[in-house]
């Protein structure tokens, strides 16, 4: 393959600046693994840490009025820490995107199974019906549950109509659960396909060996199937986690006053409050706390996969 | 059908000492046959091989022993029970695949260990066990080991030892050596055998190399089209094959037309168009004077020499062609009256001048029963 790429020297005297740029261009695996990477690297630098530096900035500025001053102080961190408001949406939105994303997984785990093990024509039909919730916008998917969750809903309605209850179930919206069902639902695709994708390499020829070594289909997969498929529970988990921690437009549709998150608050700095400086604080606050978590239970994953290893 | 089956195998006619009996079994996989109509007995402790070129069911058959296929129709009884309806982790039998189907979130140890948690031993026992198993594979230090760790030959030893530390009444191979260099293949072909004389399971080994096969087996099964053709000892599968699918599968094999001349005690005279009158006692059982019946011989059987010597068992022809090859040399001769060049193979007892003149006469000749007459087929 490289071989070709290689100039013959009379090539080398025609073309010498095109040709010297190739090679010293395909020499190195580096060079050419930066090469490759470099629109993103310029996408990522642009897009994420120009507006990270910004943030970062802005959470040790102070809101004047309409204008902001300049001057370094900490004393945004100060107040998210003292106002126990802070702390405790916090804490509720890590535990809430928590749920949602623990109920996701479960939820999901069987349809990648199925997909995975089950399927054998038409594959990439199943795939793409997965992801078809995801054609509709998510707000309209919210909206859709706020119907079947709503007091004239239909899980109301019908449970009405069967005559087994009496007055409308108040806990399923407005609540803490309206908004961990909805985020379960409006993430399962990006739960599915990576546990879909772990578990579809894995060689079936080792969940016969299983077997062949005297495991039942429940044995079978505890000890085989869900280890390896480990990578990409791990991955589903922190891809629901991460966005749905700081999401506020299901928690203002459906959350209602208990099921508000720091996503709200944080939007309401940046809005009606106008506080840009403490949004971004908060912000920040947010990141950090999501990149903890996210790390511990990297590590805890980690050091369960080297366990039952 | 079931019922006849069964009455069929406790009938003391058929009733063999058959540890494994595979009885007419077909497999369809939708409109295709990948087996067709084969019943195989194998004895306890055998070294058993299936034969075959690639595509011909080897796999499949092995699988419906493991219990990863069912039959279409027919029975497999293993220890006398019949396997219908029992799922592969109440079998028997373990079976190494293809692939190795190494755990690679295990090291060597507890993939080794893996098929011990059922029965419950105490912790030292297990490691003993595993232990004893890693001596016997010559791996003693590879315990701790990860899969990717490890060279192909490696991994077929641990699945080895991963399955015969079950102690299995069948071991199951799926062509364990095919992905081995041939060096590596030749050494653990020996160390099987001795393990299997050693353990005294017994094999049941599918290969599509016949070299392999007659160098391990205490019987072998030659596959063809979802067919067994001959089940018998590799001497006699080599020395007398039944047909001529059979003949041309395992070695190489001259084959002349001829009519059956006469019928002497126990052997025939056959007259052939380009090689004269042979005899030979390699017959089938029902011949009769004057069928047309096909006779063959092994290109080592035929001796070739320069000067001639009219009479019985000699015939003349030219040298066509010679290919050296280190150790032997295989000539082919053209003889008037036989459509196909005729293969000798002879070796290098003295050392080669690499000028065997092309178109030389030559002479061929055998002795008596060098031949062996095949059913025209
Ligand atoms: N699951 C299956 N579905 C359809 N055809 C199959 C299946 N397994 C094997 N076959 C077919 O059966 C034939 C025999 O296959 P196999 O037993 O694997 O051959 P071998 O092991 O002798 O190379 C092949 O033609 C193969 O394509
Ligand atoms: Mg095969």
């Amino acid at each position: 393959m490289r071989g070709q790429d290689i100039p013959m020297p009379n090539q080398t005297a025609l073309l010498p600046n095109t040709v010297r740029f190739r090679t010293l261009l395909q020499r190195s695996e580096t060079t050419r693994g930066f090469a490759l990477l470099s629109p993103t690297l310029l996408i990522m630098t642009v897009g994420i840490l120009i507006p990270i530096g910004i943030l970062v900035a802005m959470s040790f500025w102070t809101q004047v009025g309409f204008d902001f001053d300049t001057t370094l102080t900490t004393k945004n961190y100060q107040l998210a820490m003292d106002r126990p408001i802070y702390g405790a949406l916090l804490r509720r939105s890590l535990w809430m995107s928590g749920m949602a994303t623990i109920a996701t997984v479960i939820l999901s785990y069987p349809m990648a199974y199925f997909v995975a093990f089950h399927i054998h024509r038409n594959k990439m039909m199943w795939i793409v019906l997965i992801t078809l919730p995801f054609w509709t916008s998510y707000l309209l998917r919210v909206f859709a549950w706020k119907v079947v969750l709503g007091y004239q809903g239909v899980i109301n309605s019908a449970l009405m109509a069967l005559g087994l209850i009496d007055a409308p179930l108040e806990f399923l919206l407005y609540s803490q659960s309206a908004v961990v069902i909805t985020l379960a639902h409006a993430w399962a695709a990006f739960a599915i396909l990576p546990m879909y994708v772990s578990l579809e390499k894995i060689d079936k020829s080792l969940l016969e060996a299983a077997t062949d070594l005297g495991d039942g289909p429940v044995a079978r997969f505890l000890r085989i199937t869900l280890p390896l498929s480990l990578p990409g529970v791990i991955s589903a988990c922190l891809l629901i986690f991460i966005p749905t921690t700081g999401d506020y437009i299901t928690p203002t549709l459906l959350g209602g006053p208990d099921g508000a998150m720091i996503g709200n608050l944080i939007q309401k700095q940046f809005g009606a409050v106008n506080n840009w400086p403490m949004g971004a604080t908060l912000s920040i606050i947010l990141i950090l706390s999501i990149g903890a978590i996210s790390l511990s239970f990297m590590a805890f994953a980690n050091f369960v996969r080297k366990r039952i290893s | 059908m079931r019922k006849q089956l069964i009455q069929k195998v406790n009938d003391p006619m058929t009733k063999t000492d058959a540890f494994i009996s595979i009885r007419n079994v077909n497999k369809f996989f939708g409109k295709f046959q990948a087996i067709n109509d084969v019943s195989i007995d194998i004895g306890h402790g055998e070294f058993f091989s299936l034969l075959g070129s690639s595509g011909c069911g080897k796999t499949t058959l092995l699988r419906m022993l493991a219990g990863f296929e069912n039959p279409t129709s027919g029975e497999i009884y293993i220890d006398g029970q019949p396997m219908s309806g029992v799922p592969p982790h109440h079998r028997p039998v373990n079976m190494v695949f293809q692939s190795y189907a190494i755990f690679p979130h295990l090291n060597v140890r507890d993939n080794i260990a893996y098929g011990l948690r059922k029965q419950k031993l105490s912790r030292s026992k297990r490691n003993a066990m595993v232990d004893e198993m890693l001596d016997l594979i010559k791996l003693p230090d590879y315990g701790d080991r990860k899969a990717n760790q490890l060279s192909g030959g490696q991994r077929q030893r641990i699945a080895l030892a991963r399955s015969l530390i079950l102690r299995p009444k069948v071991l199951l191979l799926d062509e364990p050596l095919g992905a081995l260099d041939k060096q590596l293949r030749e050494q653990m072909q020996l160390e099987l055998r001795a393990l299997q004389k050693t353990v005294g399971i017994t094999f049941v080994f599918v290969t599509h190399d016949q070299e392999e096969a007659l160098t391990l087996s205490d019987r072998i099964a030659v596959m063809s089209n979802g067919r067994d053709l001959q089940v018998d000892t590799p001497t006699r599968l080599y020395e007398s094959p039944m047909d001529r699918e059979v003949a041309s599968f395992i070695g190489t094999m001259n084959f002349f037309d001829g009519t059956v001349k006469a019928l002497t005690d126990g052997g025939a005279e056959i007259e052939t168009a380009g090689i004269g009158d042979v005899y030979t006692t390699n017959i089938p059982p029902s011949l009769t004077p004057g069928q047309s019946v096909s006779v063959a011989i092994r290109p080592e059987k035929l001796t070739l020499s320069s000067d001639g010597h009219g009479g019985s068992n000699t015939v003349k022809g030219r040298l066509d062609n010679a290919a050296y090859l280190g150790e032997r040399s295989h000539y082919y001769v053209s003889v008037d009256g036989v459509p196909q060049p005729v293969a000798v193979s002879a070796q290098n007892r003295q050392r080669a001048n690499g000028n065997a003149e092309s178109q030389r006469p030559v002479w061929l000749s055998w002795d008596d029963n060098a031949f062996v007459v095949l059913g025209n087929g």
